[in-house]
């Protein structure tokens, strides 16, 4: 087969990349000469890939991930490697150990995170899409901060082997890209069976969007238009599903009540599956060399203490804590509880409505530096993270602007209907051509 | 309430190393977000989780896999073919 070779020499003024490829090549196929950038937790053969951490600098991996090797073999080009909230944990890609990406929309404002990096690329016309992860909302934060589109698919539908795993039960590999057409056509080169990744599932993607949504039931969960979301976000995103609703889907109003407590419970479970898939970097494998003259402990310690930044290590620590002797049953054990319960709402809304629609974010993009507190960065996640305690699909798409700033509208589907949360989004994208 | 100690004894468990300075700060840090968990106690519902899903399990046959050479080749460091640690004891 022919392989080509192409310039890629981006503008980078957002530092939304970590690396650039920049004479990559490719082949043939549906994404033949597309350029595509790849967040640095998904690890591609013989390129950097750091997690955006200090604990992972020099990190080149001997292997592609499931889902770069199936994008190379339909002719993508890899142009590089990009920014992120350290280990996908952060919700504005502040948390990079190599300096925050900036919005291009406003450089004052964070790309939302985690995968700012890759919204950032995309939103900047340097790249015409984008592979990212999302685990409790790090495709859909920054799709919607970038005034972009990114889907997070239903869980085990895109193998996650080779994704450096933050929080293996939430997180799944999506594409993004500037609308949904591209979305749906990255997709269908990355979904399908892996035997790989034993949580993957035979469900192929082969779908083209369709704008008919008549008769289509859509509900409105009121929490998502309740305390701490700003109202003109608000207003935006009803005035979306307005739109919806003239082009002939009917709108019912529900009710998520497992809301109260998704969010303490998401930050249990991925706190404690981090503390666990992050115990593996110590220095020894991989990463900058450990001190082999120390003992054990202390050893590590020291590596552990330059190589991971303030917020990785909380999580960790949070994990550790959650999980240890006189606190599993007060933390881990109900946060699983709680989780069945938001997966038994998403359950029985689906057996009245077909998608669900809500504001992606609770605000548009905020400033550079301005929630330094962690709690009130934890508390923006709050419309995205039930979507992967539930494992169910997801899109965000833009819906308009506050402040100048672009709105996400966030629409879910039930468990491996992807292709009726892309029609969704098509048909508003559509609709709202100028 | 978390203190210091508590945190402390978290970190030795967690091999995350831990100074005065930020053992204040990450204490402050927990008390809040330990705060804001407690709306888990209000939580009811079934314990165990079943699923219609089962483990995906395969013969344990030799397949080929990464060489000596490659997986070696992000090690710091190494003796004599072998990725080298730091002591136990």
């Amino acid at each position: 087969m022919a392989v080509h070779t192409i310039n890629f020499e981006p503008d980078d003024r957002y530092n939304a990349f970590l690396k650039v490829c920049a004479k990559p090549t490719h082949g043939e196929g549906n994404l033949a000469g597309i350029t595509i950038a790849v967040k640095d937790n998904i690890s591609t053969q013989g390129i950097e890939t750091t997690c955006a951490s200090k604990i992972l600098k020099g990190y080149v991996p001997p292997y592609d991930a499931h889902a770069v090797g199936l994008i190379k073999s339909a002719g993508a080009a890899v142009a590089g490697k990009t920014n992120m909230d350290e280990f996908g944990m952060g919700t504005s890609t502040e948390n990079s150990a190599f300096g925050p990406t900036l919005n291009p929309c406003d450089t004052g404002r964070v790309p939302g995170g985690s995968s700012g990096g890759s919204a950032a690329a995309v939103a900047a016309g340097m790249v015409c899409m984008a592979l990212g992860t999302d685990t409790g909302g790090s495709i859909r934060c920054p799709a919607a901060f970038c005034g972009i589109v990114g889907l997070k698919p239903t869980y085990g539908r895109v193998s996650r082997y080779g994704l450096i795993a933050y929080a293996n039960s939430l997180e799944t590999i999506g594409p993004m890209a500037n609308n949904v057409t591209d979305v749906s056509l990255l997709m269908s080169v990355i979904a399908g069976h892996d035997r790989k990744d034993t949580t993957s599932h035979d469900k192929p993607y082969n779908h083209i969007p369709s704008a008919d949504i008549k008769g289509l039931r859509i509900g409105i969960p009121g929490e998502y238009f309740g305390k701490g979301v700003d109202p003109e976000v608000a207003v935006v995103v009803r005035r979306a599903i307005g739109r919806l609703e003239e082009l002939g889907a009917v709108i019912v109003p529900c009710s998520i009540p497992s809301m109260e407590y998704a969010l303490a419970a998401y930050y249990v479970i991925c706190t404690s599956e981090a503390s666990s898939n992050l115990a593996r970097f110590d220095g020894v494998r991989y990463g900058p060399a450990v001190d082999t003259k120390k003992s054990w402990h202390a050893a590590y310690q020291d590596m552990r203490k330059q190589g991971f930044g303030p917020e990785v290590r909380r999580r960790i620590m949070l994990g550790t804590f959650a999980l240890s002797s006189g606190y599993y049953g007060k933390y881990y054990a109900k946060a699983q509880i709680a989780r069945e319960n938001v997966r038994k709402d998403f359950a029985r809304l689906f057996s009245e409505v077909d998608v669900l629609c809500g504001p992606t974010m609770p605000t548009i993009a905020f400033k550079l530096g301005e929630k330094s507190d962690p709690l009130s960065m934890y508390l923006s996640d709050i419309l995205t993270v039930p979507v992967n305690l539930a494992g169910i699909p997801a899109i965000s798409i833009p819906c308009g602007k506050v402040q100048e700033m672009p709105v996400g509208l966030q629409i879910m589907g039930r468990p491996f209907e992807d292709e009726r949360v892309i029609d969704v989004a098509y048909a508003y994208e559509q609709a709202a051509k100028p | 309430m978390v203190t210091e100690k508590d945190v402390e004894h978290i970190g030795e468990l967690a091999d995350i190393g831990i100074d005065n300075v930020e053992l204040a700060t990450f204490t402050g840090q927990f008390n809040a977000i330990v705060e804001y968990f407690d709306v888990l106690d209000r939580v009811q519902g079934e314990g165990a989780v079943t699923r219609d899903l089962y483990n995906v399990l395969r013969e344990d046959v030799v397949e080929p896999s990464l060489s000596q050479d490659e997986a070696l080749q992000n090690a710091g460091a190494q003796e004599d073919g072998f990725i080298k640690a730091p002591r136990v004891m």
